[in-house]
């Protein structure tokens, strides 16, 4: 690897010194420290919420520090807006494209700067030029940005901070939706930027591409960084050592418990219908994989979960099985009986339910009461409506036993369900969702964003569908959840499943290994 | 919903009983703008040099305390209150069908073209319901493009609606100079319907009793959208689509059926104004009500009583400003000039009042 020498002498090129950074509710930078090497690609690794979309804000002038400093070439510096980082020399390529679509690529480049600054469409041709020599970069300036292709718009985005001579490359999950012919491509592309003194951060889930474009590695947990792999420290392992002292950190326990051996075991009362998934397939969409070939069965009382990077087509997956995403092909069969063809709507008054991970957005109407909402799926349904008229007093009867039964805490069950806390909404869907005959449940990050008690409180009810004999579908990327709740994981990656792991000792390190993509 | 709720605008269903802090803030936001708007007005008129009291009271009495000014306004609040429903439909389901003039007209001119026709061989009543009927189907077709593309292809019906309000004015009246002329008549207009085959006038009076369909259509589509599965649909389509799809609901089934049933009403709209009192449409003629009844709505928040409430004001103002303003000898236009003043007013206040309340909250 290139040009450590650099960074044994003078400064790094960016230095974030104990920066914290809270959010209501969360801490997503706890005093993290961080140097940024002229020459080197700095790997940042680490779960969803992990605190790295985070630390780029702060670098990018998006958000500010609550705590600590940012020093840039020695200097204390403020990056006050992403106008003032990229002025500072630091240019980010984030991970949704930030191209004007209906704009050709030069227009793009040239965006930004006051007119009377704008070199123009040769100017720009002529430095262009310069880059494309000594990077082997080759923009098409007059393709609409919208009808390139994805590579090719992440290296006009590559362009552009190069244009604004920056010191500092942040490309945040930029392979996350790149083929491997297109990652192989980014990785040389940033090993010559490197080598030409920039500081590249590079952000990914995969630990591959880490170990064979990174000179050193960070990995960033709940906020904290945990863990650092130096250079020198990187060039003594080998590739096999790395790798496990890297998983080893990333999915370790939190807490100080031991694993246990198994989830314990759980009392079913009752046989309900089988779920199974076979080989279901939808097509992707700009921005979204789709899903190949997808066979899983989840018994009666079983509670399958799915472990993957946020984004790796779970929730594609959850809609498919709702009824809400047409499929390419492939079955869906609830207690035997295929359901693929039927809307969202007959899906659940046969069971098949689906509690989404977008409470206000998905879920609710938030501006609707919480009795209306806790009958939203079954309008016009007796006893609540009849002949198609509001019941008004079946409705609040109703809506009453489940706030006592569900322990939703409200002012009323008139009051607009967006009014009330994250977590109230939470039980006012599950209380939704395991009303009347559920059969099979798919519960997408149910705990995603809540505080303990609901956390804990979701996932007794989780557990407890399953005893009651529901198939059960639990999406998470929170490992810890999967595994305290789960009987089988099945790992997605890329619209795939990568790999289904029974629960057990070594499941952690089996899911975590399939999760950051299995050595090759 | 108890009907304290119902009849009070500024109540969703969702809040408690009003409250001291509803009625105050009905006053801030709707009472007060109009007082103010009557003011600026009057200014504005003493610095023209006319009475403004004299004026005001023109209006007042032309529009509400003489006997035939009250049956006026009251005749023509049933076109406006068609319109109304047709909104109220559309605007609760999120849907903003602007073409409320165009389907209007050709559901009129298809009543004029289809009633003095038909009374020759059939009786009164069987011809006053075919001509409803025929413009409800008429508007409902014309709404039927902008539905479809919203449908299934997300097209902007704002766009798609006035598009199509220009091109049903303009086919109205080939419509009228082509097709549908009288040939007895000099000036270009269809037959006439004459006026004892009209719909009734209430006892005693020249009130079209079409005032009686508009008022029905409103408190029908009120309660429809208030209180049954139907209307309950339709709004979490207006509130929320994702959450529609997520719920099951048939998004674009449940779209194109608001545009036919806004697109119905507005078409009924113009038969009841022909059949009820004009008789016949003469070419070019636009009375454009759909527009002007656009805010009445919007201030009412898509309730339908309160709907009611706004649009007899409007009506007052429309049918008592026309005179007034002859009388005192400001043009006609002055009548617009004060309730677009209104609705601007009105707009601000709401505007302050939702600042105020983000401010509270935070």
């Amino acid at each position: 690897m290139s040009a450590n020498g650099n960074s044994a002498s003078g400064n790094p090129a960016v230095e974030l010194v104990n920066i914290s950074k809270r959010f209501p509710g969360v801490v997503a930078n706890d005093n993290v420290s961080l140097a940024l090497w002229p020459g080197e690609v700095h790997v940042l690794l680490g779960e969803n919420g992990a605190g790295k979309s985070t630390l780029i804000a702060l670098l990018s002038g998006l958000q500010q520090p609550d705590e600590g400093h940012i020093e840039i070439a020695g200097e204390r510096r403020q990056i006050t807006s992403p106008s003032a980082a990229l002025a500072l020399g630091i240019g980010t390529v984030f991970q949704h494209n930030m191209l004007v679509p209906s704009l050709t690529v030069a227009e793009n480049l040239l965006l930004g700067a006051p007119w009377w600054q704008r070199p123009g469409r040769a100017g720009l041709a002529r430095a262009l030029a310069a880059i494309g020599k000594d990077f082997g970069l080759d923009v098409p300036l007059d393709a609409k940005a919208g009808e390139i292709s994805l590579g090719e718009q992440q290296q006009v985005e590559i362009v552009r901070a190069l244009l604004h001579k920056s010191r500092v490359l942040i490309l945040d999950e930029a392979t996350s939706m790149m083929t491997p012919k297109g990652i192989d491509v980014l990785g040389q592309l940033m090993r010559k930027l490197a080598a030409s003194g920039l500081a590249i951060v590079f952000i990914t889930h995969k630990l591959d591409e880490a170990l064979n474009f990174g000179d050193r590695i960070s990995i960033l947990r709940r906020g904290r960084k945990i863990a650092h792999l130096a250079p020198e420290r990187l060039k003594a392992l080998d590739k096999a050592q790395a790798r496990s002292e890297i998983i080893k950190a990333m999915f370790a326990r939190q807490d100080e418990q031991s694993d246990a051996a198994a989830p314990v075991p759980r009392p079913q009362l009752a046989a309900k219908a089988d779920l199974d998934i076979s080989a279901l397939s939808i097509a992707p969409e700009p921005g979204l994989p789709g899903l190949s070939d997808i066979s899983l069965t989840v018994r009666s009382g079983e509670i399958v979960g799915i472990a993957g990077i946020d984004g790796n087509g779970q929730k594609q997956l959850a809609e498919a099985l709702a009824g809400q995403r047409a499929l390419a092909s492939g079955t869906i069969r609830l207690g035997g009986a295929p359901v693929e063809h039927l809307t969202a709507g007959a899906r659940h008054k046969l069971g098949l339910r689906y509690l989404t991970d977008d409470r206000l957005a998905e879920a609710t109407v938030a501006t609707f009461p919480l009795n209306l909402n806790l009958l939203l799926k079954t309008i016009g349904e007796e006893p609540f409506w009849r002949r198609g008229i509001e019941q008004t007093r079946e409705i609040d009867t109703y809506a009453e036993q489940q706030v006592k039964r569900y322990d939703i805490r409200t002012p009323g069950i008139h009051t607009p369900i967006g009014k009330l806390s994250g977590g109230n909404i939470q039980k006012a869907l599950l209380a939704r969702e395991l009303a009347g005959d559920a059969k099979a449940m798919i519960f997408n990050k149910p705990t995603y964003g809540l505080d303990y008690q609901n956390i804990a409180l979701s996932r007794a009810r989780i557990r407890e569908s399953a005893e009651r004999g529901l198939a059960v579908l639990l999406i998470s990327t929170d490992l810890d959840e999967l595994l305290e709740l789960s009987d089988r994981i099945a790992v997605m990656s890329q619209g795939r499943i990568a790999g289904i792991v029974e629960n057990g000792s070594e499941a952690r390190w089996a899911v975590g290994n399939l999760m950051v993509g299995e050595a090759a | 919903m108890d009907e304290a709720q119902a009849i009070h605008p500024l109540h969703d269903k969702a809040s408690s009983r009003p409250t001291l802090e509803a009625w105050r803030s009905l006053a801030l936001v709707t009472v007060g703008p109009i007082l103010l708007a009557f003011l600026l007005c009057a200014l504005a008129l003493l610095i023209a040099g006319h009475d403004p009291i004299a004026y005001y009271l023109y209006v007042v009495e032309r529009g509400v305390f003489s006997g035939q000014g009250l049956q006026q306004t009251l005749t023509r609040m049933a076109p406006l209150l068609l319109h109304a429903a047709s909104l109220i439909i559309a605007f609760r389901a999120g849907i903003w069908n602007l073409g409320g003039d165009g389907q209007f007209l050709l559901g009129a001119v298809m009543a004029a073209a289809l009633g003095p026709v038909l009374v020759t061989v059939a009786p009164d009543w069987i011809t006053l319901i075919a001509c409803m009927l025929l413009a409800m189907l008429v508007g409902a077709l014309w709404s039927l493009v902008p539905a479809l593309l919203r449908a299934y292809q997300g097209v902007n019906e704002i766009i798609t609606t006035l598009m199509m309000t220009f091109l049903g004015t303009s086919f109205a009246n080939v419509l009228v100079k082509l097709i549908f002329l009288d040939p007895a008549t000099t000036v270009p207009q269809t037959r006439t319907l004459p006026v004892e085959d009209r719909l009734a006038w209430l006892p005693g009076t020249t009130i079209s009793s079409g005032l009686f369909i508009g008022l029905a259509a409103v408190i029908i589509v009120h309660l429809v959208m208030t209180r049954t599965a139907f209307g309950l649909r339709l709004r979490i389509v207006g509130a929320n689509p994702k959450a529609a799809l997520h719920a099951g609901l048939s998004v674009s089934a449940l779209t194109v059926i608001v545009f036919a049933l806004s697109g119905g009403l507005a078409g009924l709209a113009g038969a009841v104004d022909i059949v009820g009192v004009f008789g016949n449409v003469r070419a070019d003629w636009n009375p454009a009500y759909a527009l002007a009844v656009v805010p009445l709505v919007f201030l009412a928040r898509f309730n339908g009583w309160a709907t009611i409430a706004f649009v007899f004001f409007y009506a007052v103002l429309d049918i008592g400003g026309e005179s007034a303003a002859r009388r005192i000898g400001v043009p006609q236009y002055f009548t617009l000039v004060l309730v677009a003043t209104m609705f601007i007013l009105l707009a601000l206040a709401e505007w302050l009042d939702q600042q105020r309340r983000a401010r509270q909250r935070s």
